[in-house]
């Protein structure tokens, strides 16, 4: 049985704040594919081209016919856990605060055999087992092996919540409550166990509909926050950044243009100022201290989530300047992730395809509803992923991507 | 040095027996800029980033960078601003005539009515009434419409939105006209975030104040405050803008000249 998670005590004052500290990190560029699978949440092996061995540990060459055609492909991840240990002494800083720790050794069906973590819904040896990939606090994919059938609290177990960025019990800010993005977002992590979320709205006197009924929730605080002003982002960090556990980044400014479409650059400019200079602005104000709070108790600084969009893969020139934006803040959140990795505060970017809002007006459905948005937020820090592509539209773009990014600059340049 | 106005002015102003009154609202990131709907461009509001404190990025000196618009804060209109004051000669910042950037001020205290409703529009027959008082409003004055409206620090009051869009005070058309056409006046000021109202765009022609004052080439000034400060008669305001090439307008830094 799995005790269920429950609130903290609040923090004694005199006890020093644990450092946060990672498990061991250095992978070979091989097996930085497990990683980049884990990223997305998925569960993927080295399978050879030539003769269809599946391995593990990752390495350069099949390990069977040696030869080099090895390509990445999902597993399920079934086997039998056919050993167990648990662990109550280890050197390694990371591990020695968190002993006991189980592992198992999985003879997965898929053929190879893995040394995993083991949950603690997980049969005792032997028994079936579902092996997949997660992300631990370095930000490196490593097995883990969870029951077959769903147990009760599953996400409370506590290697599950170092390996996730779960919102239960723990303080949001949410920097742009007037978008219904940015409220879907405040009720899906609301409904997910957050114990109080900030939300931010810059310019007061333009009152858009919905930010009152959010401040009527006995869980919000709304603050004024204008990502523009440097000055409304050090005060904001200098109030609250302290107690953010997870910060939302869902202020964007959305323009329907390319370059020929609109003259001047005062849109791109004001695009670039919130899509980018805003998450810069933020990441240097909130960024220290959330890292200073990577390992402080159970409710920890835990994740930063940027609200990118697909187009920031590759420029969709409807809406051009648009993209350029998103593309820069990629580029950015990038930076921001090297930076946090040592706190073990997770940065996790949503690219979502086209949302259902009055900027996309005139562009065809599928498209995404904030509150589908709002739920794939709260699904990737409840599963610790790195990058999520929600929605069809983003689904299609990322695998026509990753099949050939030359490509699908051609096919979205003949929309 | 020979004694003339000017010299009894230094003398003046050195003694107190002529006050200066800034009529100047602080240029922050908190003071709200005209907003326009989501589709059209936008006037950038102030904003400030520091260059280095005396720091690693400057070691002995503090100094900023700062960005707004032309018609941010307290500001000034140039005819160009304007589509009937777009080929008007010497129309913008740097080719306007100078001599007209320092002159006498007419205040008209609309304060009680604008108090009672936000959409107050100041008449001719106001202006007459106020006339009556104060004498005639001479060529070349600048007159000053206080609302107190500047009284308002909070920037939800200030821009004073509601779905039908904003509702502050401003001029009726036959007073702008009454103001161009049969007292000559150099421009109007107003303490609101435009000097047409709030409501103007449903006036006709849409934003009167904009269309006559700039197409007969006068000016106008925007978010003013201390107004109530100057008398009726007899201050003398400075309202120079900066002179960018081609501006519209500019921030300015107003000041009246009143007898203490």
């Amino acid at each position: 049985m799995i005790p269920p998670l429950v609130r903290p005590d609040r923090k004694n004052p005199f006890v020093r704040t644990r450092q946060p500290l990672l498990p061991p990190w250095v992978r070979s560029r091989a097996a930085l594919g497990l990683t980049a699978a884990a990223a997305l949440g998925r569960f993927e092996l080295q399978v050879c081209g030539d003769c269809g061995a599946v391995q593990y540990p990752p390495r350069e060459m099949c390990h069977r016919c040696l030869t080099g055609t090895l390509r990445w492909r999902e597993q399920s991840g079934t086997g039998e856990l056919i050993a167990e240990t648990t662990v109550h002494h280890s050197n390694d800083l990371y591990f020695r605060e968190r002993v006991p720790w189980r592992l198992g050794l999985v003879r997965l069906d898929a053929g190879p055999t893995a040394v995993v973590h083991l949950h603690g819904g997980c049969p005792p040896a032997p028994g079936r087992v579902r092996v997949g990939a997660r992300l631990d606090k370095s930000g490196q994919g490593v097995l883990l092996a969870f029951p077959i059938d769903e147990v009760p609290n599953m996400a409370d177990d506590p290697l599950m919540r170092e390996m996730s960025c779960n919102p239960q019990f723990r303080k949001v800010l949410v920097t742009d409550g007037k978008t219904g993005v940015g409220q879907a977002v405040v009720r899906a992590i609301i409904d997910a166990g957050a114990d109080l979320v900030w939300v931010g709205y810059a310019e007061p006197w333009k009152k858009l509909p919905g930010l009152a009924a959010l401040e009527a929730l006995p869980q919000v605080a709304l603050l004024p926050l204008d990502l523009t002003d440097s000055g409304s982002v050090r005060q904001t960090a200098a109030e609250i950044g302290g107690r953010v556990d997870i910060l939302i980044n869902t202020a964007e400014v959305h323009r329907a243009q390319g370059i020929a479409s609109r003259n001047g650059i005062e849109v791109a400019r004001t695009e670039m100022d919130v899509n980018y200079f805003g998450l810069l602005r933020l990441a240097q104000e909130f960024g220290p201290v959330m890292r200073s709070r990577g390992a402080d108790g159970q409710s920890s600084a835990t994740a930063w989530v940027n609200l990118l969009s697909v187009y920031a893969l590759t420029n969709f020139p409807p809406h051009g300047t648009f993209s350029a934006s998103k593309a820069a803040a990629l580029s950015l959140s990038q930076c921001l992730r090297a930076e946090m990795r040592a706190a073990g505060v997770r940065v996790i970017n949503v690219f979502p395809g086209p949302i259902d809002d009055e900027w996309n007006q005139t562009l065809p459905p599928p498209k995404l509803t904030p509150d589908s948005l709002a739920r794939a937020v709260v699904t990737a820090l409840k599963d610790g992923v790195e990058d999520i592509y929600p929605g069809d539209v983003a689904q299609e773009w990322l695998a026509r991507w990753e099949e050939s990014p030359k490509v699908l600059e051609r096919e979205i340049s003949t929309y | 040095m020979p004694a003339n106005s000017l010299t009894s002015l230094a003398a003046d102003l050195l003694s107190g027996r002529i006050r200066v009154v800034d009529l100047t609202q602080t240029l922050s990131p908190q003071f709200p800029q005209i907003a326009l709907p989501p589709e059209f461009g936008q006037c950038w509001p102030f904003r400030i980033e520091e260059i280095s404190r005396y720091d690693d990025r400057g070691s002995a000196w503090y100094w900023n960078n700062f960005s707004c618009g032309e018609h941010t804060g307290t500001h000034f209109d140039a005819p160009i601003h304007w589509v009937s004051g777009r080929d008007l000669p010497n129309n913008a910042t740097d080719s306007l005539p100078v001599q007209q950037l320092i002159g006498a001020a007419c205040v008209i205290d609309c304060s009680a009515p604008a108090s009672a409703d936000p959409d107050f529009l100041l008449t001719a027959d106001y202006l007459k009434d106020w006339e009556a008082v104060h004498g005639r409003i001479p060529p070349r004055s600048w007159v000053l419409m206080r609302t107190d409206w500047s009284k308002r620090t909070d920037p939800v009051a200030y821009q004073n939105y509601d779905e039908t869009g904003q509702h502050t005070p401003g001029p009726a058309v036959d007073a702008v006209r009454f103001l161009v056409d049969d007292r000559d006046v150099a421009g109007f000021g107003s303490e609101a975030i435009g000097t047409d109202a709030g409501q103007g765009y449903h006036l006709k022609p849409p934003y009167p104040c904009h269309y006559y004052m700039h197409g007969a080439g006068r000016y106008g000034l925007q978010c003013l405050k201390n107004l109530d400060l100057l008398p009726p008669t007899g201050a003398v305001i400075f309202c120079a803008p900066l002179k960018i090439k081609n501006g519209s307008g500019s921030p300015i830094r107003a000041l009246a000249l009143v007898p203490a």
